[in-house]
């Protein structure tokens, strides 16, 4: 793990990270992968991955509406809005 | 007399029944408790008007007859869960100033059962660590010392205000989550119980998520009665959570000192990891002991896959972190850094919002599920999650429970263990199989170390066995007789 791949992620992951913290990041994170890197020695062939506990169906309501009429309460706590809106910033020209 | 505040929850309600003291008075000796307490930093928001408003309304109900599981119980709340009209943070500062116009599923439930909410504890921040030293609100520190010296300890985490604030007798139980360990490890350390119950028991709706896949809601408390008390009240079915389980909830109370004659127990032969402190096998063994006076048998089993658990963890916990912490971007709720256009606000809200282990994680996250990497890393943890959780069901055609140690240590000094992120992973090596296979796990106290610090033991059950935990809990807590606290001298002179 380099600071080219940390900042790279933290573009993705929307983190504005600086130089000398991406060198930090790099050491933390490489020690980290290195350590998991033990995983590969688990033959894992013809196991089927785990994506979910317990694995119970989804369960089925009628479909009729149970909620809204809410758009004070959902706007409470927007840093900023006006009118029934969130304010964000530009994002076409 | 003794103490309001030393009382157990099923005591005070066995006071409360018979009209030996109000909720009001149980109330305020917790608010004055609380505010004596403000050296270990266990809470967030104190909430001393509303937890009043609520105690003399729980008065009133107990005088028309209407009781439930916990009238008029004063209970802290991690601040992990939405609290309606109460400020909600996660220990984060990027939600500094939240506050939700909903309440969680868990914590409407305990309302609806007479809960009184003395405010919201602490945690590590989004329940990330083990040792409650990452929330954006400052450390919490426990209410034990070591012998012979003043040192700050970690009330371990995440659910570290929860512990802090039981086991100082500041509230009578208290909420907690559990992604990896963050019920029972703080339990572990304090000297109290906790449990995990079963992934899907407790219903997720309204607490901030950290890893969906993991993350269960439970009580700690000081008895294992007073959680039996607590989860029967937080948990059941909610159609706003579809994986929460539609059974029903079995009468936890109703096992406790029932018979554990014949009961099968695994003792798994991969928990005797290398650098284990010594008392910790002592105490093991004395827990072995314990249960084989009690008519159990002892079995010897194997989890083949236990070595791996943790780094399988820190693949899927970190990933499924990054996703959900993707929806903190300052746009409609939290704060906001504004920047030159929408992306550098994005990156600079995130920035300043999150603190280092968060954004830790949400970098390994990223990484595991970015092209070219989601099979070597995510896909493969996943396969490896699914031979853990085997490896459970196969040790359960043998055994009914399993018994281990909680964790690898007593309490450690704050400050400890932070040169390197893996240390403070090992704390969690114990309890993190747990949830990757979505069992319920309990921890309970089971002695001092030669420090005076806490031991905890720990219980894993089949999926929705909780009564089994319970039932041998009950019988290891009897055998115990675990009677130290804290001691309070240094907190309430400040």
């Amino acid at each position: 793990m380099d600071k080219q791949t940390v900042l790279k992620v933290a573009k993705l992951a929307r983190l504005k990270i600086d130089d000398e913290r991406a060198e930090v990041l790099a050491a933390d994170l490489g020690g980290i992968f290195k350590w998991i890197e033990q995983l590969n020695e688990v033959d894992t062939n013809g196991v089927e991955p785990m994506t979910s506990v317990g694995g119970q169906k989804a369960f089925r309501r009628p479909d009729v509406v149970t909620d809204g009429n809410k758009q004070a309460e959902i706007m409470r706590n927007a840093p900023d809005s006006a009118e029934g809106f969130f304010v964000v910033p530009k994002v076409v020209e | 007399m003794t103490k309001l505040t030393d009382l157990t929850i099923a005591a005070a309600l066995n006071g409360l029944n018979k009209g030996e003291f109000t909720s009001a008075e149980l109330t305020r000796d917790h608010i004055g408790a609380v505010e004596n307490a403000r050296a270990l930093n266990a809470f967030i928001v104190e909430t001393p008007e509303l937890a009043m408003e609520q105690a003399t309304a729980s008065d009133e109900r107990r005088k028309s007859g209407r009781v439930g599981l916990l009238e008029g119980i004063p209970i802290a709340m991690k601040d992990l869960f939405c609290t309606k009209g109460v400020q909600t943070t996660a220990a984060s500062k990027i939600l500094k100033g939240f506050t939700p116009t909903y309440e969680s599923t868990v914590s409407q439930n305990m309302l609806d059962q007479g809960m009184v909410m003395l405010g919201k504890v602490s945690l590590d921040e989004f329940a990330m660590g083990s040792a409650n030293i990452t929330s954006g609100y400052g450390n919490v520190i426990s209410p034990w010392r070591a012998n012979g010296d003043d040192k700050q300890r970690i009330p371990g985490g995440s659910s570290g205000g929860s512990s802090a604030a039981v086991s100082a007798r500041i509230a009578m139980g208290a909420t907690g989550t559990d992604t990896g360990g963050s019920i029972r490890q703080p339990a572990s350390v304090t000297g109290i119980v906790g449990i995990k119950p079963t992934y899907g028991r407790c219903s997720r709706w309204g607490v901030v998520a950290f890893a969906s896949s993991l993350d269960q809601a439970g009580p700690l408390a000081r008895s294992v009665e007073d959680c039996a008390i607590m989860l029967q009240a937080m948990a059941g079915w909610d159609q706003k959570d579809s994986t929460s389980v539609n059974m029903p909830v079995p009468d936890f109370k109703a096992v406790l000192g029932q018979s554990i004659k014949g009961l099968k127990v695994g003792i798994p032969k991969e928990y005797r990891v290398d650098g284990m402190a010594p008392e910790i096998d002592k105490m093991w063994q004395q827990g072995i002991d314990w249960l084989k006076d009690a008519g159990a048998e002892i079995v010897d089993i194997s989890l083949p896959h236990t070595k791996y658990a943790l780094a399988t963890y820190y693949i899927l916990a970190p990933a499924e972190c990054s996703s959900n912490l993707a929806r903190y971007d300052g746009m409609r709720y939290g704060n906001r850094v504004e920047g030159k256009d929408l992306n550098e606000t994005y990156e600079l809200t995130r920035a300043a919002g999150f603190g280092d282990e968060v954004q830790r994680r949400i970098l390994m996250g990223t990484y595991v599920l970015s092209a070219g990497y989601y099979d070597a890393y995510y896909l493969k943890a996943q396969k490896i999650r699914a031979l853990i959780a085997r490896d459970f069901t196969e040790a359960y055609k043998q055994v009914d429970v399993i018994l281990t140690p909680t964790t690898p240590g007593s309490a450690f000094v704050i400050g400890e263990k932070q040169d390197d992120p893996l240390k403070m992973y090992l704390e969690d090596v114990f309890t993190v199989p747990v949830n990757l296979a979505g069992l319920p796990g309990m921890s309970l106290p089971a002695m001092l170390d030669d420090k005076g610090l806490p031991l905890g033991l720990q219980l894993i059950g089949r999926p929705f066995d909780e009564e089994t935990l319970f039932k041998v809990g009950s019988v290891l807590e009897k055998a115990a007789g675990f009677t130290a606290k804290p001691d309070m001298g240094w907190v309430n002179a400040k």
